[in-house]
């Protein structure tokens, strides 16, 4: 079962790699940086232990293996990081405080489970685990997980909350499916830590699916990163790389960014389930000036999102047929009021949607199938093909 | 919408990434060099500690009981080591002791929220709510006083009254923080900045009885000559003044209802109660091994002739300050209070002169990796102005605030980021109080005659401008 899951994974991703040009509308900006990096992914050879792990970039692995030391040097390299904990760590607490209001003095995150995605030397797992969580830091780094599980081990009081993997997210969640021995089900965590990752990620489709794979319903999910605009790249990349180097040169490539509307969209109407509900986007310059004081959006944003309660876990399979399908199922669109109504049977380009009988036999049937959940009614809210068929 | 109010200090802390300041203060840092590091054999043996206070006076005692009701760091383990015996005061005695001190208003809101005011209002305490300051060469005198009288300015309260008061509350809170008696600390080893490999991260403290333990933040509030300061060679301004205080308590003939007297060559009368009130004479070495050795009697005369002689008035000097005062009072005829007569002294207490040398310190740094130095230690001021144990109370409540917030941001306590906020804050509000201080002293401390003009003047305008004189009561209650 796991290797044909495992199968179906490593095809669809194939398949999707190779109808990347075919994308809805909703992935066809993102799809072209995709392609890129699938390019330079193809070339490089991969790094060995980690086959599987298409949302890995080798030449990242590389680049952190090199500083693996660094870590915990406040005015080192990773000064920034050290920097920014004044802020992700404070955004995190309270939104999981919100939602979950156990209030243990003096350990306010007690009793809560913890994936830190990317932890690097764990400078954020640390703090996360003084506030009473139990932590699991995972990052495809083993060099870093070295220093991270060495720093940490001298502290009476993190020993016992905070543990290292040195894996990936689609291994832990890949493991978890086929049933942890520890642990029973899939879903294990109050709430998942994806900070400053995404920007190093091949495939973000692949994170959020597999963050939905071990987050608990209800669970949170957290992601701060920077934003994909003009101001990033002259701030993020000319200025803090090049000239006061604040940040070791080529840490970050501007095709990575992602803005938040653009992951936004990924979260909440990817093309199976909506995966998540985004709760709170933060936009940093505007929550410190109150006002944007540039015409672009600031260049750093964090972003919580929570898992619907009542999702239905996504099976590989209906992943697939939604992949060969999705070109004629229209993504939901926010609506604006000057769009013309279109036509029933046309396309947003005027061609026509008509689909094949089994299609359409095939949509109905995963439509009954989920007839309750979210998933049902966003299919036969949108889906065109549904309509036609009525 | 999350309201991300550190906003402003991430900003901050990105922008100490820049190369000029990662520079400096990269240098400063690693120069604040450490003396060993500690071979890891002891690693994991000795018991760690969240905080360890070395020294259980005033001030120590106020900041393990604030750490130990903080909500924020419940769970911490809080130790404070005394090399004294426990204070316990079941009874207060008769006779009152020598050392006093004045507690603001501020310092009393700590003391409130700790839990200890209440102890110390029902063992004994003297509030008071007028001032006057006598200058010794004119007949000029200032009067601070708050415009209603129910309010008090501060409170005259004797230092053992104190330490017994929260040595009671750290009694009640025994389950967060333990106290160590007649523990002397013998050596300290400090950490690297940096995790080595075969070194101990954490603070040891070896204490007389071969016992160690380790922290993850050393607080050191053990008094002027502190040990902590000197084991890491932090510069110190100080000087000494060569001067000694003579401390007595004075039985008074009159008796004075509110008033605290700071008349003459620096001698200063703090009212312990109606009849009684603490003498602290600040004079030459000389002068001060005299008094000492007089008798009652005549050291009763000696004082009586400091509080009402004339003989260092000159004429030129009365003259102006008549004349200044007159022109003054053309302008502005509202100002002036009721004069109060300088006290006149009957006895003095059996057997409670004592005398001790007088100084000014100023640690250059009050912190570093893991230590952080809070009263005394820090700052060592005249006691003319009654304000050194208020510098420290200031210290405990701003480093609880800061230690507090920084246990709810998931910080180890030791860093240097949130201790650099505590002394950038503390020694800004400490520097101008202790020159301010000290000009006072040295305005105080001749008969020059330019000098006294000076003083007579500034005295007079003073008086008679409300707003300066609040502003001065104000910065001195915080």
């Amino acid at each position: 079962m796991y290797a044909n899951r495992c199968e179906r994974l490593v095809r669809g991703f194939v398949g999707r790699q190779r109808s990347a040009s075919s994308w809805t509308a909703v992935c066809t900006q993102r799809a072209v940086c995709k392609q890129r990096a699938v390019c330079k992914q193809r070339t490089q050879p991969t790094v060995t232990c980690h086959t599987s792990a298409r949302s890995v970039d080798p030449d990242e692995l590389r680049r952190f293996q090199s500083l693996a030391g660094k870590w915990w040097d406040d005015h080192g390299e990773f000064a920034a990081l050290h920097a920014l904990n004044d802020l992700r760590v404070p955004f995190i607490r309270d939104n999981l405080l919100n939602v979950h209001r156990t209030r243990v003095p003096g350990k306010p995150l007690g009793g809560l489970r913890i994936l830190d995605v990317g932890c690097g030397g764990g400078l954020l797992t640390e703090p996360l685990g003084r506030l009473g969580a139990n932590v699991l830091g995972i990052d495809p780094v083993g060099d870093s997980i070295g220093t991270a599980k060495l720093h940490s081990s001298i502290d009476p009081d993190l020993r016992d909350r905070v543990r290292y993997r040195a894996c990936t997210l689609e291994e832990l969640s890949a493991e978890r499916e086929g049933g942890g021995r520890e642990e029973q089900g899939a879903a294990q965590f109050h709430a998942v830590v994806a900070s400053e990752v995404v920007e190093h990620l091949a495939d973000l489709e692949t994170f959020g699916l597999c963050c939905n794979h071990v987050l608990k319903p209800g669970g949170s999910l957290f992601i701060t990163t920077i934003n994909k605009t003009n101001l990033s790249y002259a701030l993020g990349i000319v200025v803090a790389e090049q000239l006061l180097r604040i940040v070791p040169s080529g840490t970050h490539d501007w095709e990575k960014f992602i803005s938040p509307v653009e992951l936004e969209r990924l979260l909440e109407s990817s093309k199976s389930l909506p995966f998540y509900r985004v709760t709170t986007t933060i936009d940093l310059l505007q929550e410190c000036f109150l006002f944007p004081v540039f015409s672009s959006p600031s260049p750093r944003w964090f972003l919580s999102a929570v898992r619907p309660r009542d999702a239905v876990q996504p099976r590989v399979r209906s992943l697939e047929l939604d992949r060969q399908h999705c070109h004629q199922l229209r993504p939901p669109r926010r609506q604006s009021a000057r769009r013309p109504r279109r036509k029933p049977g046309r396309g947003p380009r005027g061609g026509s949607t008509q689909l094949s009988q089994t299609t359409r036999e095939q949509v109905r049937k995963e439509v009954e199938k989920h007839s309750d959940s979210m998933r049902g009614m966003r299919l036969r809210k949108n889906s065109q093909c549904y309509r036609a068929a009525a | 919408m999350h309201k991300l109010t550190r906003a402003t200090l991430a900003f901050n802390g990105l922008g100490r990434c820049l190369v000029a300041d990662k520079h400096v203060s990269a240098l400063q840092i690693h120069s604040r060099g450490f003396v060993c590091a500690q071979h890891v054999d002891d690693l994991g043996k000795n018991e760690v500690y969240d905080i360890i206070i070395s020294g259980g006076g005033m001030v120590g005692s106020a900041m393990a009981c604030s750490l130990g009701m903080d909500r924020n760091l419940e769970g911490k383990k809080i130790l404070l080591l005394e090399a004294g015996n426990k204070k316990v005061m079941h009874k207060v005695p008769d006779t009152y002791s020598t050392r006093v001190s004045s507690i603001s208003p501020g310092s009393a809101t700590l003391l409130t929220g700790v839990g200890a005011w209440e102890h110390i209002t029902k063992m004994r305490c003297k509030p008071y709510k007028r001032m006057q300051v006598w200058d010794a060469c004119s007949d000029v005198l200032i009067t601070f006083d708050k415009e209603d009288m129910q309010d008090e300015m501060a409170h005259i309260v004797e230092n053992d009254v104190v330490v017994a008061a929260l040595t009671k509350q750290l009694d009640d809170l025994s389950d967060n923080v333990q106290v160590k008696y007649r523990s002397k600390v013998v050596k300290y080893s400090w950490p690297m900045p940096h995790q080595q490999a075969n070194a101990i991260p954490w603070v040891k403290v070896t204490l007389a009885s071969g016992e160690s333990v380790e922290t993850k933040l050393l607080i050191g509030a053990d008094g002027p000559n502190s040990m902590v300061r000197q084991e890491l060679g932090i510069p110190t301004v100080k000087w000494n003044y060569d001067q000694s205080a003579v401390v007595a308590v004075l039985h008074l003939s009159e008796s004075q209802k509110y008033l605290l007297t700071l008349p003459r060559p620096i001698l200063c009368a703090l009212q312990l109660s109606d009849t009684e009130s603490s003498l602290v004479w600040s004079t030459s070495h000389q002068q001060a091994q005299e008094l000492l050795e007089l008798d009652e009697e005549s050291f009763v005369d000696a004082i009586n002739s400091a509080f009402w002689s004339n003989e260092n008035q000159s004429e030129l000097i009365e003259t102006a300050g008549s004349l200044f005062r007159s022109t003054l009072s053309a302008i502005m005829p509202s100002a002036g209070s009721p004069r109060q007569l300088p006290p006149s002294v009957a006895g003095i207490g059996p057997k409670s002169r004592v005398k001790f040398p007088l100084g000014i310190g100023h640690a250059s740094e009050y912190i570093r990796h893991r230590v952080a130095l809070i009263g005394d230690a820090a700052h060592r001021v005249h006691p003319l102005a009654g304000q050194g144990a208020n510098l420290g109370f200031g210290d405990v409540a701003c480093l609880t605030r800061i230690l507090s917030q920084a246990a709810f941001d998931g910080k180890d306590l030791g860093a240097m980021q949130h201790l650099l906020e505590y002394e950038t804050e503390r020694q800004r509000h400490n520097l101008p109080m202790m020159a301010a201080i000290d000009l006072m002293k040295r305005l105080y401390s001749t008969n020059a005659a330019p000098v006294v003009l000076l003083r007579t003047f500034g005295l007079q305008a003073t008086n008679m401008v409300p707003a300066l004189k609040e502003q001065i009561m104000g910065f001195a209650s915080k």
